[in-house]
């Protein structure tokens, strides 16, 4: 490993870009989802910051880039605020929570597989993306899908910190309930991300990209699997149905309700990122990631078609979120519990199997839902 | 089950119906919208049309005021220096913005109709001080054809504080 | 060379950790503490060529085992725990004797192996290389496992039943 030091000086840069993207990312999509929420209740949301009068021929108003300004407005007023530490509250574990939550927020960017490799990015990181084909922080993680189960598994951690630290009954209920919600989802997640492994016959999240290009996208073949992975991560994100977590009006806002200024926004950073992550994970597993037209001939395209997917998926969560009512705690246990494990033990089962029998050629000449796979 | 998902599904197809529907809101700093006919805004001072002030500092207003709002003191007019028909007028008038309700009773009290809930509602301060409107700011403009108060006038013209309505109705 | 400063540098912090679960007065931060050693542990996985083993020890113990710990001390309240130097007399040298001997078996038991068993751990890590060694070279324990886990299942609910109708 002559290379390791430029190895890494190359996954350094890239891995910086990423980073920086999505959390761009992360800033807009608050933005995305005032507005869409703004226009599902049939109002325009922020539009004030970010006013650039521009006339327009035959319209009286000057008005474009509405509100393009908002999330760095909100950012430097939580950067202006007072950093407050609570009296009696556990400091060192209180500091350290809105750390621990954000880091594998942005840790588990690193096996996303961003687009298939183009030659000049080839020909300039010759040891590190070369030799495995594909744009992604990490590329040679061949485990990306258990990598993302484990990122996803110390997620908790931060919630529980910030809710025992903050010595506050709000935060500690708020933090027992998400703990519990999310250890209790994590199974049919899990669950459900063996199944295109099985399909793909990889833990590695590029193999699974390639397995979709040849057999379809894998919510055609498995419709189920890939509702059951968009409920699950609403679950794990804590997000409406599932927002138990901050409800209002009994928690006044669950774990982080101590907190303020900056460390408060990194726990609201966290969970945008989260969403960015589980809408690439839903792309990338279910959504054929990065495939689409032209992109052999222009391989930074997949890029833009991952993004294209990813705010697609955010969408759905925003919709989601406008439209349904919370969920009561019992059945959000009961749904966990006696539905989604279920039906995620027993998809895991019928779909092994499937892929066992057209293995074995049952399906031959037969071209049916699972036929495409014996090939 | 089925039922679950259709309602489901029912909910997401209103929000979405609500999306493309273009949004209600009016831009408020830019676009204002008239106020009621019956609005109950901020308080003006009436004149008569030839400039007088109708207000005659008899501090009704103050007295009905529930939120002790309200604080008048009355000075004499003379006929060289008249600021309102009859013996007095208010040389302060003061009105603090923070204490008052708006609920119109000074409206009901004033014996000539000189104090008027209007249609102005911005009434918002950076301090306690500039809560307080005075005369000056309460009073409307001199009609076109009146006189800018104090005026001097013939004496034996204006004696009655209240006008004697000539059609009553 | 880089390995070994590595495998120093996440010696130390595996043992100091471990060292400061151990004399941590509040159970919360000995449960950070004892993540924090989990963690390092699933680095010297990785280091070994092991990254399946890595992800399994950060999502079993670090991520399930441990979440289920901080919740019990969560519910319970018993985080201000009377630490290790109030325990009854006696406690902690049989402890540290049991400690020893412990060390000493799985010492023998590396010593006599010979280090051999890593590299049985560092296999390929496509699923299906890993079903077959987990379904056929270690089945038996694989079915153990699945046995004790389910006979714990079953307890907990005849017990939760029992206490219940009590």
């Amino acid at each position: 490993m002559e290379n390791a030091g430029a190895v890494a000086l190359a996954a350094l840069a890239v891995g910086g870009i990423i980073a920086f993207v999505v959390i761009t990312g992360f800033a807009y999509s608050t933005l995305l989802e005032r507005k869409v929420l703004a226009r599902m209740q049939v109002r325009v949301g922020p539009n004030r910051a970010g006013y650039i009068p521009i006339p327009r021929r035959g319209k009286d108003d000057l008005r474009l880039l509405g509100g393009v300004m908002q999330p760095l407005a909100d950012a430097v007023k939580l950067f202006m605020k007072e950093d407050f530490t609570p009296p009696y509250v556990d400091t060192w574990v209180y500091n350290i929570a809105p750390i621990i939550t954000v880091f594998p927020a942005v840790f588990s960017l690193a096996v996303i597989p961003w687009a298939p490799l183009p030659q000049w990015l080839a020909d300039m990181t010759p040891h590190y993306l070369a030799p495995h084909g594909y744009l992604a922080i990490a590329p040679g993680l061949n485990v990306a899908l258990l990598f993302i189960l484990a990122i996803t598994s110390i997620e908790v951690y931060g919630v529980v910190l910030a809710g025992w630290s903050s010595n506050s009954k709000y935060a500690v209920l708020g933090a027992i309930r998400s703990t519990a919600q999310m250890i209790s989802y994590e199974l049919s997640l899990g669950l459900t991300l063996l199944i295109p492994v099985m399909i793909a016959g990889s833990l590695n999240l590029n193999d699974i990209v390639v397995s979709q290009q040849q057999n379809g996208w894998f919510i055609m073949l498995q419709p189920i699997a890939g509702i059951l992975f968009f409920v699950g991560a609403l679950a794990e994100l804590q997000r409406a149905p599932f927002d138990l977590l901050e409800a209002e009006q009994e928690l006044s806002s669950g774990y982080n309700v101590e907190y303020a200024g900056m460390r408060f926004a990194m726990f609201m950073m966290a969970e945008y990122v989260k969403m960015i992550i589980f809408s690439a994970m839903w792309a990338v597993l279910f959504l054929g990631g990065y495939a689409g037209p032209l992109v052999s001939q222009f391989p930074m395209l997949g890029a833009v078609y991952m993004i294209l997917k990813i705010v697609a998926g955010l969408f759905l969560m925003i919709w989601i979120r406008a439209s349904w009512p919370r969920l009561r705690y019992d059945q959000l246990m009961d749904f966990g519990w006696k539905f989604m494990l279920p039906i995620s033990v027993l998809n895991v089962i019928v779909t092994g199997v499937m892929i066992v029998l057209a293995e074995e050629g049952v399906f031959d000449g037969m071209l049916g839902w699972f036929g495409l796979l014996g090939g | 089950m089925l039922g679950y998902i259709s309602e489901l599904i029912k909910g997401m197809a209103i929000t979405m119906r609500h999306m493309i529907t273009p949004p209600v809101t009016i831009q408020y700093p830019e676009i204002k919208r008239p106020v009621r006919y019956r609005f109950k805004g901020r308080h003006e001072l009436k004149r008569y049309d030839n400039g007088l002030e109708k207000c005659i500092g008899c501090a009704l207003c103050a007295a009905a005021c529930p939120a002790d709002a309200i604080f008048v003191e009355a000075s004499e007019n003379t006929d060289d220096v008249r600021f309102s028909p009859g013996e007095r007028y208010a040389s302060t008038y003061e009105i603090n913005m923070l204490r008052c309700i708006f609920c119109g009773y000074c409206e009901d009290a004033c014996p000539t109709e000189a104090i008027v809930l209007e249609d102005k509602y911005e009434l918002a301060f950076y301090d306690r001080a500039s809560a307080i409107y005075t005369k000056d700011m309460l009073i409307v403009d001199v009609p076109i054809n009146g006189q800018q108060t104090p005026q001097v006038v013939e004496p034996g013209v204006f004696t009655k504080s209240i006008p004697i309505m000539e059609d009553p109705k | 060379m880089g390995n070994l400063i590595l495998f120093l540098i996440l010696a130390v912090i595996a043992i100091g950790s471990a060292i400061m679960m151990l004399f941590s007065r509040n159970a919360v931060h000995s449960a950070l503490w004892l993540i924090l050693n989990f963690a390092t542990i699933a680095v010297f996985y990785i280091i070994l060529n092991a990254p399946f083993l890595a992800m399994v020890q950060i999502t079993v113990y670090a991520g399930a085992i441990m979440v289920l710990f901080l919740f019990v001390i969560m519910l319970l309240g018993t985080e201000q725990g009377s630490g290790v130097l109030a325990t009854r007399r006696g406690q902690l040298w049989t402890a540290a004797g049991l400690g020893l001997v412990v060390l000493g078996s799985i010492g023998t038991a590396l010593v006599r192996i010979g280090g051999s068993s890593v590299q049985a751990a560092a296999a390929d890590t496509s699923p299906r290389v890993l079903a077959m060694i987990l379904f056929e070279n270690f089945t038996f324990p694989f079915e153990v496992t699945g046995i004790l886990l389910l006979v714990a299942v079953v307890g907990l609910y005849v017990m939760s039943k029992q206490l219940r109708k009590g």
